[in-house]
């Protein structure tokens, strides 16, 4: 029978005491901070992650590298990234497809990319930067969206030429591709089938929010019934992957998110059992 | 359109919401674009309210919003990390509020906490090693976050009374310009407005002159007696403030 994958939930402020301040380690195989909260030069931030990091694997998961920007990436980035990377020896380093940056203004948002030729020859020029600058191996999220541009090809044709052409790997939200999927229309198990499988190496479970006209990635409420089924099939499909919980917005108790782990953890024992 | 045009095409859409720019998107339906935008400015809004909670408290939240709608409409995000972008905050509040001089230095006095509490890393020095000290040749090393701002009103003691949760003074302009000292003691940042004379006398030892330096300065300015006890009682504030991270032998 297959080993069930890792499981870890997302260090947020309001769980800092529960993780440090008792005996027992929390139950969870790994942690996953965001970065920019922790490239800074010292102080509380740095202090509080190197005492996590001393209980509990920590993935580095970044929001402002900007893969996308179509004039590179910004060095400064990529050397604090470095410096944090070094110290916490972290088990995944990643970012998203997207972009926030261009020309000295900086969006702070996840905003989408065309899926062309020339966007693919950018996103991966600054992939092999980054991975040059870390020296190590990226992780890259697939993007919930809100609006799709004309495009040479689809999200999950782009990932798989951008892993072939870069060496980087997947990190899949299961709830971006179910968000993306009902705003723009497309089939999600076209998407696990397109995606290349043997590079997916983590994935991220959140909820979603109803607008008006469109799903909003918001990972302010449980994961939905329909992400867990589309988490189902993604560990069919995949195997094993190591799996956490994002929550960023009206967080609950760390044991609520606990709980919820616990039904990945089921269903992955459900899938590992199936596939022996 | 080549992806270098359509990202600035983005950011028009963004910062001005142009919607000629959002046209030439071509991405399907306004709901999407919206979303962007929004989330654009909740993002910076929340960045400016999180950083500037003392600063919010004196102003009340319209009075707050309205100016950080002002600072978004006026100055767009440019690096990688939020927190540069609370730097400019007191500088749009100063061109706000040009008759109340305190609401810009109270934000500067929170934006320089906010700078200290991530600085680098320094141990005050250990009261244990002072008896080993060559006095005659001593100079101060400071931890990195120490920094100084100039103020003009009693906004630092508007600010400890907000941060203490009690009913702040009304704004008052101070007899003379006073510095404020920043930074940072453990993982605790702090500040502490100076007297003239101290300011100086800190001043004075940032620059890496001996000890006994600033003893000849304050028996100059208050007499062989008092002058050296002022500058043991300096010092001694100094190490209670945890700004002295090492006492060295000048060359």
């Amino acid at each position: 029978m297959l080993a069930l994958p890792r499981f870890g939930l997302g260090l947020r402020k309001c769980h800092y005491g529960d993780f440090l301040n008792h005996d027992a380690p929390v139950p969870i195989d790994f942690v996953e901070v965001i970065s920019e909260n922790f490239m800074v030069d010292g102080g509380r931030p740095r202090d509080t992650l190197r005492r996590v990091r001393l209980r509990h694997p920590v993935a580095l998961h970044g929001v402002s590298m900007s893969i996308g920007s179509a004039d590179g990436l910004d060095r400064d980035y990529l050397r604090r990234l470095r410096g944090l990377a070094d110290e916490i020896d972290p088990l995944f380093v990643s970012d998203h497809l997207s972009w926030s940056r261009i020309e000295g203004f900086n969006a702070h948002d996840l905003l989408p990319l065309p899926y062309t030729e020339e966007a693919l020859g950018i996103v991966c020029r600054n992939i092999l930067q980054a991975q040059d600058a870390l020296g190590r191996t990226m992780l890259v999220e697939n993007p919930s969206s809100y609006i799709a541009f004309a495009g040479d090809m689809t999200e999950w044709e782009f990932l798989d030429a951008m892993c072939v052409r870069t060496g980087c790997a997947l990190l899949l939200d299961v709830n971006n591709i179910f968000v993306s999927a009902v705003n723009h229309g497309f089939d999600p198990g076209a998407y696990l089938a397109g995606v290349p499988g043997d590079r997916v190496r983590q994935i991220h479970l959140a909820g979603h929010s109803h607008g008006r006209d469109l799903l909003i990635d918001t990972h302010d409420r449980p994961v939905p019934w329909s992400v867990w089924a589309l988490y189902d099939a993604a560990l069919e499909r995949f195997g094993p992957v190591a799996t956490m919980i994002e929550r960023d917005d009206d967080i609950p108790p760390l044991a609520d998110l606990l709980t919820e782990l616990d039904i990945a953890r089921g269903i992955a024992a459900k899938q590992m059992r199936r596939a022996a | 359109m080549s992806l270098l045009a359509l990202q600035r095409d983005f950011r028009l859409w963004l910062t001005d919401e142009s919607h000629a720019a959002g046209a030439r998107l071509g991405a399907g339906p306004a709901p999407g674009l919206s979303v962007y935008l929004n989330n654009y400015r909740y993002a910076l809004m929340t960045c400016l309210s999180e950083s500037f909670e003392t600063t919010r408290a004196w102003l009340g939240d319209a009075g707050f919003e309205a100016a950080c709608a002002n600072h978004i409409d006026r100055l767009p995000p440019h690096s990688w990390t939020l927190d540069a972008y609370a730097v400019d905050l007191p500088a749009t509040l100063e061109i706000l509020y040009p008759d109340d001089p305190e609401v810009a230095e109270l934000a500067r006095i929170e934006c320089a906490l906010s700078i200290a509490f991530v600085g680098p890393d320094a141990d005050p020095v250990d009261p244990a090693t002072l008896a080993e000290v060559d006095w005659d040749n001593a100079a101060f090393r400071f931890v990195p976050t120490l920094d100084f701002l100039s103020v003009t009103t009693n906004a630092g003691a508007i600010w400890s009374e907000i941060a203490a949760g009690e009913t702040p003074p009304p704004a008052q302009l101070l007899p003379e310009e006073a510095s404020i000292a920043i930074w940072r003691n453990g993982l605790m940042p702090a500040f502490r407005t100076l007297e003239a004379g101290e300011a100086g006398a800190l001043r004075l030892m940032l620059e890496g002159r001996r000890f006994p330096d600033l003893c000849i300065t304050l028996v100059d300015r208050h007499g062989e007696e008092d002058g050296p006890a002022l500058a043991g009682a300096l010092l001694g504030q100094w190490l209670r403030d945890g700004i002295v991270r090492a006492i060295v032998t000048a060359q």
